[in-house]
């Protein structure tokens, strides 16, 4: 298999799956159960991807304080439960980490 | 109204800002890997322009350089990106409107990071207009910013520092943490965040992604189980 074989075959394997929903869009009706399901896929999806990235570090679960993607992270989910801020969320996420990575 | 689009097109691409930033690093990662991997310019560059799937790509550049077999990696990369249906499946109420032509770009440019833009705004905007806008304004961004960043990590990967170190993929944890927070509404969802969330741990080690993949299934299982709107339907088969 030649170098631009493997390129289409790549770009068919993650193109296709991404499209056929779309492609389906408006000419299949889903059932009712399936329409409830797609309310919790940003949920699901983007839990266990936060949960991975800021629990995993170096390859292993590390909780405690030292981790400081976890702690940026603990501190944002705190501040976007009170105040629903997207803008202030990120911003004492974000600082949060540098001052852990300055300080601690 | 060309200047309503423009403006929405401009916002999307704003709210996408703290993602291009965490992806930065692994942009350049990547060029500068799969030229170190002895892939050429032209694959490099070939598969950030029409691939355009970042965890997908770092594997294929791994499983080249570890001499794999062609077949094997197709599948893998096919596994790694298969979450990507799931979050095609969920923007289908909105693209259902759209004429076919645009849902193939707009499929091409679907990633974690536009996909969790554009469902926040229907979090706190539902219905809001100009859909189509605002979701190819952060598609072009991260798009934009991932050719761009490999191409830089291609030619001058080599002499600058890795990133990958630095703890820029915070901005994305916390990002996700803004966008998530807001749909927490209900018992139900809640419990199909907490699902995730453990689950996700648990499972980390599991091969190409597939761990994030079940967690995710299996939350969603949770919370469809707790949904007030299936449970009371399904109420009185119960009693």
């Amino acid at each position: 298999m030649s170098n631009s074989l493997f390129i289409v075959g790549m770009v068919a394997l993650t193109f296709i799956p991404r499209y056929i929903p779309f492609l389906l869009a408006g000419k299949i009706a889903l059932p009712q159960w399936a329409k409830r399901a797609l309310h919790y896929v940003p949920i699901a999806v983007l839990t266990a991807i936060v949960s991975q990235a800021s629990l995993i570090q170096q390859g292993a679960v590390q909780f405690d304080i030292a981790n400081h993607h976890l702690l940026a992270a603990s501190v944002s989910f705190l501040v976007a439960l009170t105040t629903r801020h997207m803008f202030l969320t990120i911003s004492i996420g974000l600082v949060v980490f540098a001052l852990a990575r300055w300080l601690l | 109204m060309q200047n309503d689009r423009i403006s929405i097109l401009f916002q999307g691409m704003r709210d996408t800002l703290p993602l291009i930033l965490a992806a930065i690093p692994f942009g350049i990662l990547f060029g500068a890997a799969a030229i170190s991997q002895g892939l050429s310019a032209w694959t490099t560059m070939a598969m950030s322009l029409f691939v355009y799937a970042g965890a997908s790509q770092f594997i294929a550049v791994t499983l080249l350089a570890s001499s794999t077999a062609l077949p094997v990696i197709l599948m893998t990369v096919f596994i790694v990106n298969l979450r990507h249906m799931l979050y095609s499946a969920a923007l289908m109420p909105h693209v259902s409107k759209l004429k076919q032509w645009i849902r193939v770009p707009l499929a091409f440019w679907l990633t974690d990071e536009t996909f969790a833009v554009v469902s926040h705004r229907d979090i706190v905007k539902p219905g809001a207009p100009g859909w189509t806008s605002y979701y190819l304004g952060s598609a072009l961004a991260m798009y934009g910013n991932w050719v761009l960043c490999t191409w830089i990590g291609m030619t001058i990967g080599q002499q600058i520092p890795d990133m990958t170190n630095w703890g820029l993929d915070i901005a994305l944890i916390v990002a996700f943490v803004a966008i998530v927070v807001p749909a927490l509404q209900q018992r139900a969802d809640w419990a199909c965040a907490v699902t995730a969330a453990v689950t996700a741990v648990l499972c980390y080690d599991w091969p190409n992604q597939t761990g994030l993949l079940f967690s995710a299934l299996l939350a969603i299982a949770v919370g469809l189980m707790l949904d007030p709107k299936t449970a009371a339907k399904q109420a009185p088969h119960h009693e």
